[in-house]
C-alpha cells in the first residue's frame, strides 16, 4: 500500500532537465519529509505530484490515481505551494468562502475554528497578512478541503524562526487530529526533524537514501580511529564517507549490527548529520556487499 | 466557481458599467433632443464621442479585463492555490471565460443600443441623400463598427483575445500592450480584408452622363478620375473608368483633359454644366463607361449579422487554443 509511487520521473523544462529517473514510493499514515539540496528536483516532484506539472518521462501514481486528472483526484490531494500564495485583494472569509465552493469535502467548522485559534480576523484582506499567517491560512485551506494527502513544498522557507516552530506545531496538530499523510520538502532538516516521521534525501533527482528518521539516526554511526583502509571494515557496515589524516581515520557507516571493533571510537549522530553526509557524498564510498549478506 | 469568478471580477467589471451608466444617461438625454431634427451641423462632438467610446470598449474590455483574468493568477501564484481545490481547469477556466465573456458581450450590446439610438437620425439623413454632404452612411467603415449587433462580437473576440494573449506572455504588462496593438491591427484589417467580401456586392458599368457624374479628381496637369453617383446609402467598394474591353484606364487620356484646362489665377473655374457636358460627351466618343461596385443600404443588417458571425467564430477559435493552453500551464 502506497499513497505515492513515481517510477522513472523526469521533467524537462526547455532543455534542461529538473528531474531525472526519479523513483520513490511514500506510505501513507505519515508524516515524510522531503529534503535536498536547492535543484535537486524536489519543487518539481511536488509540482508532478500535485498534477500541477506534467512529467516529460516516467509515471506517477498518487493516491491511486494520476495527478490532476479530475475532481476525483484533487479531492483527494492537496498542495500548498511555496511562498504559500493567497488572493491579496481577498479577505480571510472570503479564502474560506472558496474552499467551501470549491470542495465537495470541504470542513468549514475546522477552518472557522483554526481561523479562530489563530486569532486572525476574518475581515482582513489576505494582502496585509505577514508571511507567517499566510502560509497559516493556505494551509488552513489545504486541511479543511480534507485530503488523503497533504503536500508542502518549502511551507515555511520564509518564516522567522518563531512563526516556523508555531506553523509545523500546529501542521503535527491537524495530523494527529485528521490522519492526513503528509509529504514536506525544506532544505533545512532541523525543521523536518520536529515534524517527520519518515525522510526522504534527494540529491540530484535521486532518492539518495530514504526511511525512518529514528531509524537513521540509530543505524548511522561516525567512527573515529587509528588509519585504515576502509575495505578492512565488516561487510555490514555501509560506508557512507571516509576521511583520512596522516594517522586517523573517519568514516561515516550505516548498520543495524553492533560495532564490536574496539579501535573506534564511536561517535553519536543527528539526523543532520546523517542528512548533510549524504548530500555531500552523492555515490556511497562503499556500498553495502549485498551479496554476502 | 461562479462565485469566486464574479468576487475576482466584480471590481473591474462595476467599473466599466459605471462609465457606460454614466455615458448611456447622457446619450438619452442629449439624444431627445435629435428627434426629428434634420440639421445635426452642431453635434459633431458628440458624434466623435460616441464613434470614439465603440472603439474604445472592445480595447478596454480586451486589456482590462481579458489579460489580466489569468495572467494576474500566474502573477502572484494564486493558480496553484485555486487550480489544486476540487476543481479542473477546464471548469475553472469555462467559468471565468463565460462570465467575463457575457459581461463583454452584454456591454457592447448595450452600449451599441444606446449609441445607435442616438445616432438614427444622423444615419437616417446620411442615407437619404444620395449626395451625401459629406455624411458616412451607417454601411460605411468607421460607422458601421460602431451600429447595431456588430460591435458584441468585436467585444467577445477582444475579451478571449487578451486573455489568450495573456496566456501565452503571462506577463500582464507585456500582454496588455500586445493585446491593444493586436486589436487595433484587426479593427483596421477587417474592414478591408473581410467586410467587403462577406456578401456579393453589387456590380454594374454605367454610361457617363451629365446626370450621374459626381466627382471629378485632378491635379497641376489635369484631370485624373470621375466618379458617378451611386445608390442612397450604400458603401462604395468600386468606381472607376474602363474601356470597351472592361479595362480600366488611369489615368484618363488626353482627349478628356481638354474639358479641363489647368486652372490659373486669372480666369474663373470653367462652369459646372459645361464641364461634366464635356466629360460626359468625351466619355461616349471613346466608349468609356464607368464600373462600380458597392454593398447597397439592405446590406446593412446582413452584413452585420455576418460579421458578428465572423468574430465570434474567431472568439471561439481563440476559447479552444486558450483550452489547450492551460493544460500545459504550470
Amino acid at each position: 500500500m502506497t499513497i505515492l509511487r513515481a517510477q522513472g520521473l523526469g521533467k524537462k523544462y526547455k532543455r534542461k532537465w529538473a528531474l531525472t529517473g526519479c523513483t520513490l514510493e511514500i506510505e501513507p499514515g505519515h508524516v515524510t519529509g522531503l529534503v535536498g539540496p536547492n535543484g535537486a528536483g524536489k519543487s518539481t516532484l511536488l509540482n508532478i505530484a500535485s498534477g500541477m506539472l506534467e512529467p516529460t518521462s516516467g509515471t506517477i501514481e498518487v493516491c491511486g490515481g494520476v495527478p490532476g486528472s479530475g475532481p476525483e483526484q484533487l479531492a483527494k490531494v492537496g498542495y500548498v505551494a511555496q511562498n504559500t500564495p493567497v488572493y491579496g485583494n481577498l479577505s480571510i472569509e472570503d479564502h474560506l468562502r472558496l474552499g467551501a465552493h470549491l470542495n465537495p469535502n470541504w470542513d468549514a467548522a475546522l477552518a472557522a475554528r483554526r481561523i479562530e485559534r489563530l486569532g486572525l480576523d476574518p475581515k482582513q484582506h489576505a494582502g496585509k497578512l505577514s508571511g507567517g499567517q499566510r502560509a497559516q491560512l493556505a494551509l488552513t485551506i489545504g486541511i479543511a478541503k480534507r485530503p488523503e494527502l497533504l503536500l508542502l513544498d518549502e511551507p515555511v522557507a520564509a518564516l522567522d524562526p518563531l512563526a516556523r516552530r508555531e506553523f509545523l506545531q500546529d501542521l503535527m496538530e491537524a495530523v494527529a487530529d485528521h490522519g492526513l499523510s503528509v509529504l514536506m520538502s525544506s532544505h533545512l532538516v532541523s525543521d523536518l526533524e520536529r515534524v517527520c516521521d519518515q525522510m526522504i534525501v534527494l540529491v540530484a533527482s535521486q532518492v539518495r537514501i530514504s526511511g525512518d528518521v529514528e531509524e537513521l539516526v540509530a543505524t548511522h554511526h561516525r567512527l573515529t580511529g587509528p588509519r585504515r583502509d576502509v575495505d578492512t571494515l565488516p561487510s555490514n557496515q555501509q560506508v557512507i564517507s571516509a576521511k583520512h589524516t596522516d594517522r586517523q581515520t573517519t568514516v561515516l557507516i550505516r548498520t543495524e549490527a553492533p560495532i564490536l571493533d574496539p579501535a573506534w571510537t564511536v561517535g553519536q549522530l543527528t539526523l543532520e548529520d546523517v542528512v548533510l553526509e549524504y548530500m555531500s557524498n552523492p555515490v556511497a564510498a562503499r556500498p553495502t556487499l549485498e551479496v554476502l549478506r | 466557481m461562479t462565485w469566486l469568478a464574479w468576487r475576482q471580477f466584480r471590481v473591474p467589471a462595476l467599473s466599466v458599467y459605471g462609465g457606460l451608466v454614466a455615458i448611456g444617461v447622457v446619450l438619452v438625454i442629449s439624444g431627445m433632443d435629435l428627434r426629428g431634427e434634420t440639421d445635426f451641423s452642431d453635434q459633431d462632438f458628440m458624434y466623435s464621442a460616441t464613434l470614439l467610446v465603440m472603439y474604445l470598449l472592445p480595447a478596454v474590455v480586451g486589456v482590462f479585463w481579458g489579460v489580466p483574468l489569468v495572467t494576474r493568477e500566474l502573477e502572484t501564484g494564486t493558480h496553484s492555490l485555486v487550480w489544486n481545490q476540487t476543481i479542473t481547469r477546464k471548469q475553472w477556466l469555462t467559468t471565468k471565460l463565460g462570465v467575463g465573456g457575457l459581461a463583454s458581450m452584454a456591454a457592447a450590446g448595450l452600449l451599441s443600443l444606446a449609441v445607435t439610438w442616438w445616432n438614427s437620425p444622423i444615419d437616417a439623413l446620411a442615407s437619404s441623400d444620395p449626395e451625401r454632404g459629406g455624411m458616412i452612411t451607417r454601411i460605411e467603415p468607421v460607422v458601421f463598427a460602431a451600429r447595431a449587433i456588430a460591435p458584441i462580437g468585436y467585444a467577445a473576440f477582444a475579451f478571449v483575445l487578451g486573455v489568450a494573449i495573456g496566456i501565452v506572455l503571462r506577463r500582464t504588462l507585456t500582454a496588455m500592450a500586445v493585446t491593444l496593438v493586436a486589436i487595433a491591427a484587426v479593427m483596421i484589417a477587417v474592414p478591408f480584408l473581410v467586410r467587403p467580401y462577406l456578401l456579393p456586392a453589387a456590380e454594374e458599368t454605367v454610361t457617363v452622363e451629365e446626370t450621374n457624374l459626381y466627382q471629378l479628381r485632378g491635379n497641376e496637369s489635369g484631370l485624373e478620375e470621375i466618379t458617378v453617383r451611386e445608390p442612397a446609402g450604400s458603401w462604395t467598394l468600386t468606381n472607376e473608368t474602363v474601356d470597351r474591353d472592361g479595362n480600366v484606364v488611369s489615368p484618363l487620356p488626353a482627349a478628356l483633359q481638354d474639358c479641363l484646362a489647368p486652372p490659373t489665377r486669372d480666369e474663373p473655374p470653367p462652369e459646372r454644366g459645361s464641364l461634366t457636358g464635356c466629360i460626359a460627351q468625351g466619355f461616349a466618343d471613346l466608349g468609356y463607361r464607368q464600373h462600380v461596385v458597392y454593398q447597397p443600404a439592405n446590406h446593412f443588417w446582413p452584413l452585420q449579422w455576418l460579421e458578428l458571425a465572423f468574430f465570434l467564430a474567431l472568439s471561439a477559435l481563440l476559447t479552444w487554443f486558450c483550452f489547450r493552453r492551460i493544460r500545459h500551464v504550470s
